[in-house]
């Protein structure tokens, strides 16, 4: 097999070894089957992803537009919450799962039921709970509102009217949404962990908080790191929980690059534009963690 | 109170040898200890449960509100009812007029998608992974590009490109950029999973003289069957459960799917929340019911997808 390969490569025709090259091992229709069968992905690849992006780049390339981003001041505030938003809920939610997946590893009927429940946030769609967020956090007849002034007597201030309670509220619910999400994973990182590593740590002396430091978190690193990664570049992206939570307001100053790109300078203002412009100026921070993330997932051993 | 139990137990521990007595006490310790990380755990059980279920609980309790009565200062209502199921089931309010159209759109769409992402899926990694066609790899990378891009970042280019074509409020829009981003995940998983198939199958039938296309459809379809039902599965809650690119492109009475008028329902001023939250509930549970009955179909690994849309 691999000698025939050689062979084929060395053919005294120049043409016919580049066509062989192409065609590889295939023989004859086989090729012509094997391309007929990728076809459609490419044309899917070409006409949605490729179209699009250099569409989006080109309405971009005018450096006028980013004078005029860079002079908003709702977009400085956007940029403020879309890092608030990263530090926050990328790291909140990935050290709650990355804790959580360690408590569902106990034994017993309870822990599996109550992982049922706890994937709830996760396999309900985002729409029907992000609003119910929303009516929650509602000033007067919110149900959190409602709780504070029957058990403590006090009232509990409108959520959705000021800046930080609003984002506050937006990087919680995000939080909420999909901290299930991710502790499933890590549970299947360490669940992937033998447990003969486990018993042999014992034996020199590594229990409780020892072998999370010392066994299990060496272990995890290399999947937290990607999932950190992956995390950060899908938020980069998140629309719905800014969406339908806080709508973007208090007067625009909870929107994230997304929402203000799409919602504001797109639907509302009526220059696509402007909100292409928007989103593109994420591409220096997403540029070097696509290509990092893509080195990590090629190469690594965390399984997709 | 069960050290007291403990030594009326086993009196002969305390009046033992030393070692005894030590071995006693470092049970004793155990077992606190053990009380202790069960108490905790109780604590921690009871505190997930309260995170998890208030949004989810609320959506609940809004929807049995009778109506009218939305805008009140309980915690509970006084006399819950399921009338307003009953308003959205036989669409008995404007709101709520093109209800079950609406639901149908959803429908088809979900099915469209999770049909074309397996075909597309099954037949791109058959080729690269099966067959083997040189150069594969460009198809490989250029699908976990795809998908570790948001979504979101396409959609104002893609939204100006349809209306360019005059595809707006065309279902087929939307179907086309879903199957985008649902396909490369369907590539992994099938890549993944098609390595525990032995491709001296492939090659037996090969010499028994079977076109590509039969082996694709007799050997590889049929064995393939359980990654084809994780993957239709992640496809059809994407399809389900995406809102923005049907927000944008399916605006109309006609092609309105159901995310998009739960989203509209939002931005109104006077919208009756009972019915909203009612739909809501209708909404959620066929992904709901999906994603339980084949949650084991959709192994650790595999919910890594469940990110996009």
């Amino acid at each position: 097999m691999t000698v025939s390969a050689i062979e084929l490569r060395q053919p005294p025709i120049r043409r016919q070894s580049l066509w062989r090259y192409w065609r590889g091992g295939l023989q004859g229709s086989e090729f012509t089957w094997a391309v007929a069968f990728v076809v459609p992905y490419i044309a899917v690849f070409l006409g949605f992803v490729i179209y699009p992006a250099f569409y989006g780049l080109w309405m971009g390339s005018n450096p006028a537009l980013y004078v005029e981003v860079f002079s908003d001041p709702i977009y400085l505030n956007t940029v403020v919450n879309t890092l608030i938003f990263l530090a926050f809920g990328v790291n909140v939610k990935l050290f709650l799962a990355l804790l959580l997946s360690g408590f569902f590893m106990r034994p017993g009927w309870w822990t599996k039921a109550l992982l049922l429940v706890f994937v709830l946030p996760w396999a309900i769609p985002a729409l029907p709970t992000f609003i119910s967020i929303h009516w929650m956090l509602n000033g007067e007849w919110g149900l959190i509102n409602n709780f504070l002034w029957i058990v403590f007597g006090v009232d509990g201030p409108s959520w959705l009217n000021s800046r930080w309670f609003a984002l506050g509220s937006a990087v919680f619910s995000h939080v909420w949404k999909w901290t299930p999400f991710w502790t499933v994973i890590l549970l299947a990182g360490r669940m992937s962990i033998p447990q003969e590593i486990y018993d042999a740590a014992k034996v020199d002396g590594a229990t409780g908080l020892k072998r999370f430091l010392y066994v299990t978190f060496p272990l995890l690193a290399n999947l937290y790191l990607v999932l950190t990664l992956l995390a950060t570049i899908f938020l980069l992206g998140d629309f719905n929980s800014v969406y339908f939570v806080t709508g973007g307001g208090p007067a625009n100053s909870t929107h994230l690059l997304a929402t203000l790109g799409v919602v504001r300078d797109m639907l509302e203002l009526g220059k696509p534009q402007l909100g292409v412009a928007v989103v593109m100026s994420a591409l220096p921070l997403l540029i070097p963690l696509v290509i990092i993330l893509m080195r990590k997932l090629r190469t690594a051993e965390v399984q997709l | 109170m069960t050290t007291a139990t403990l030594e009326t137990r086993r009196p002969a521990a305390n009046t033992a040898v030393p070692a005894a007595h030590s071995a006693e006490r470092m049970r004793r310790i155990a077992r606190r200890w053990r009380y202790l990380t069960n108490a905790g755990a109780a604590l921690i059980s009871v505190l997930i449960l309260v995170w998890t279920l208030t949004p989810i609980y609320n959506i609940i309790m809004v929807s049995l509100e009778a109506e009218g009565d939305v805008s009140v200062t309980h915690i509970f209502p006084p006399q819950p009812s399921v009338e307003s199921f009953w308003v959205v089931i036989t669409e008995g309010h404007w709101y709520l007029e093109a209800f079950w159209h609406q639901f149908g759109n959803s429908v088809f769409l979900a099915a469209m998608v999770t049909l074309l992402t397996l075909a597309i899926g099954s037949l791109t990694s058959f080729s690269v992974g099966r067959m083997r066609i040189r150069n594969g790899w460009i198809i490989t990378n250029a699908a976990l590009m795809t998908y570790v891009i948001p979504a979101s970042f396409l959609s104002i280019p893609f939204y100006l490109i349809m209306n360019h074509y005059g595809l707006q409020n065309n279902p087929w829009s939307v179907i086309a950029v879903l199957v985008t981003f649902a396909t490369p995940y369907a590539i992994f998983i099938f890549q993944e999973y098609g390595r525990s198939i032995p491709i001296e199958l492939d090659e037996s039938a090969r010499i028994d003289g079977a076109s590509p296309l039969q082996i694709y459809f007799r050997i590889y379809l049929p064995l393939m069957a359980p990654a084809l039902v994780a993957v239709g599965t992640y496809a059809l809650l994407l399809a389900w459960n995406e809102y923005l690119y049907q927000f944008l492109l399916l605006s109309n009475d006609q092609s309105m799917t159901v995310a998009v008028a739960l989203g509209k329902f939002l931005n109104s001023d006077v919208a009756p929340w009972n019915y909203m939250m009612a739909t809501a509930i209708i909404y959620a549970l066929p992904p709901l019911a999906t994603y339980y009955a084949f949650r084991h179909r959709m192994s650790g690994g595999l919910t890594m997808g469940g990110v996009k849309g």
